[in-house]
C-alpha cells in the first residue's frame, strides 16, 4: 500500500516535470512581452527588475515612469547615460504608448536589489526617516513615504540598486536634471558622500 | 629661461588642478551646512515649496507663505513640546533656536505666491457658505468670525487663504489625534468641537473654498 502510493506520487511528479519542460522550452523569459516591452527589458532586465545602470521599472509609480519618459523626450533629464540611451529610446514613443508601458511595468511586483553595504543601512535609515536637522538635510520620508514606496509621480526608492541610487543622488548634486520643478537638487546639495552611500545602502534593502 | 618657466609652469598647473578639485569637493553642500538663516530657509522651502506655497509629498506640506508669524512660532513650539504630533516636524523644530524660530516666521509672513491649487471645484459654493455663515444647526461657527473674511487669520489664528487642500482636509479630519496632545491645554482646543461637528463632505467643501482664496 505504502509502495503503491509512493509510485503514484512519483508518477504525478514525473508528469509535472514533463509539462514544465514543454512549457519552458516553448516559453522563453520574454514570452508574452510585446516588442515595445522587449525594447525596454533588453537593458532594464527580465520583468523590468533592473540591470546594471538601467534601474528597476517593476513596481515603479506609473506617473513617475511617464514623467521620466517625458523628461527624456524634453531633454531635461540630462545625465550622461540618459543622454546616451534614453533620449533616443523614447524619441519615437507616443504619449499613449509611454502610458501603456508605464502601467505595464508598474504592475510587476518589484524585487529588492539587496546590494548595498549592510553596515551602513542603519545610518541610512536614520537619515531617511529623520533627516539631519542640524545640517539642514531633509527627511526623505516626508515625500517618498514610510516604506520608500513613493506616491503619484514621486518615485518608489525601496529596493532600487545601490549603484543607481548613489549615482542619482550624486547627479542631482552635480546639477543634472535641473530643468524640472523637483526639490531634489536642493535635497542632494545638502548630502555628503558618506550620507549618500548610507542612504543608497539602506534603500537597496527596503522591500 | 624659457625652459625654467616651463618647468615651473607644469607643477603650478597641476597644483592649481588639485586645488580647484579640492575646492569643488568642499563646495558641495558647504553653504547649506552653515547654520545661517538663508540655509535654514532653503531647508524649509525644500519641503514647503520654493515660495512657501506648500507642496504635495507623500504627506501634504502646508503653505507657509503669508502665514501669521505668531501662529508659525506657536506651532513650532507645539511640535517641540509634542502637543502637536508630527515626527518629521519634531525633528525639524527641536534644533531651532528661539531667535531662528522668530526670524523664519517673519520671513514667511512677507511671501505672497499664488495658491498651490488643485482642489476639486464642485463644492466651492457650499464651502463659501460654511466659511461665511457657519452651520448653526450643527454648532459650527462661521470660519470667517475668527479667521477673517478673507481667511488671512490674525496673531495665533492661522491664515487659511491659499492653504493646500489636502493639508486642510487632513488637519480638520484628524484634529483630535494630532493637536492638543498631552496634559497642557493649548489654543488648538478651540477648534476641536468645530472640527468634530463637520462632516467629511463639509470639510472638503471648506478646504476647497479656502484653497483658492488669494
Amino acid at each position: 500500500m505504502h509502495k503503491a502510493r509512493k509510485l503514484e506520487v512519483m508518477k504525478r511528479i514525473g508528469l509535472k516535470i514533463a509539462i514544465l519542460a514543454i512549457v519552458a522550452s516553448a516559453a522563453p523569459a520574454w514570452a508574452g512581452e510585446s516588442a515595445a516591452v522587449r525594447n525596454c527589458t533588453w537593458c532594464h532586465g527580465t520583468s523590468g527588475q533592473g540591470f546594471m545602470v538601467a534601474p528597476r521599472l517593476a513596481g515603479q509609480r506609473p506617473q513617475y515612469i511617464e514623467s521620466q519618459m517625458r523628461s527624456f523626450r524634453e531633454h531635461t533629464r540630462d545625465n550622461p547615460f540618459s543622454k546616451q540611451y534614453m533620449w533616443y529610446a523614447v524619441a519615437a514613443l507616443s504619449p499613449h504608448a509611454a502610458r501603456d508601458l508605464a502601467i505595464y511595468f508598474a504592475t510587476i511586483p518589484p524585487k529588492a536589489a539587496n546590494d548595498g553595504d549592510r553596515n551602513l543601512a542603519a545610518k541610512g535609515k536614520t537619515i531617511y526617516l529623520d533627516g539631519i536637522p542640524e545640517s539642514n538635510v531633509v527627511s526623505c520620508y516626508a515625500c517618498h513615504g514610510p516604506n520608500a514606496e513613493g506616491v503619484r509621480d514621486i518615485p518608489r526608492l525601496g529596493g532600487l540598486a545601490y549603484f543607481y541610487l548613489k549615482g542619482r543622488l550624486e547627479q542631482w548634486g552635480q546639477g543634472y536634471h535641473s530643468g524640472t520643478a523637483s526639490p531634489m537638487p536642493m535635497v542632494a546639495s545638502h548630502l555628503g558622500p558618506e550620507e549618500i552611500e548610507a542612504l543608497a545602502s539602506y534603500l537597496s534593502f527596503v522591500k | 629661461m624659457r625652459v625654467i618657466s616651463l618647468r615651473l609652469a607644469l607643477p603650478t598647473a597641476m597644483l592649481a588642478l588639485v586645488f580647484s578639485a579640492a575646492g569643488h569637493a568642499e563646495n558641495r553642500g558647504a553653504p547649506a551646512r552653515q547654520g545661517g538663516l538663508e540655509a535654514k530657509l532653503e531647508y524649509c522651502k525644500t519641503c514647503h515649496g520654493l515660495s512657501g506655497q506648500g507642496y504635495l509629498g507623500y504627506f501634504p506640506m502646508p503653505r507657509l507663505a503669508g502665514q501669521q508669524p505668531e501662529y508659525i512660532e506657536a506651532q513650532l513650539r507645539a511640535f517641540i513640546e509634542r502637543r502637536r504630533t508630527n515626527p518629521i516636524m519634531f525633528n525639524v523644530a527641536h534644533v531651532l533656536s528661539p531667535s531662528m524660530l522668530t526670524a523664519l516666521a517673519m520671513h514667511f509672513r512677507d511671501l505672497n505666491p499664488r495658491p498651490f491649487g488643485g482642489a476639486p471645484r464642485g463644492s466651492i459654493a457650499t464651502g463659501k457658505k460654511i466659511f461665511e455663515e457657519g452651520l448653526p444647526e450643527a454648532n459650527v461657527p462661521a470660519c470667517s468670525a475668527c479667521h477673517g473674511t478673507e481667511g488671512k487669520g490674525q496673531n495665533e489664528i492661522p491664515r487659511l487663504a491659499g492653504q493646500v487642500y489636502a493639508y486642510t482636509v487632513g488637519q480638520l479630519r484628524g484634529w483630535k489625534q494630532v493637536r492638543g496632545q498631552g496634559s497642557t491645554v493649548d489654543t488648538s482646543a478651540i477648534m476641536a468641537p468645530t472640527a468634530h461637528n463637520l462632516t467629511r463632505s463639509q470639510v472638503e467643501a471648506v478646504a476647497a473654498y479656502v484653497s483658492y482664496l488669494q
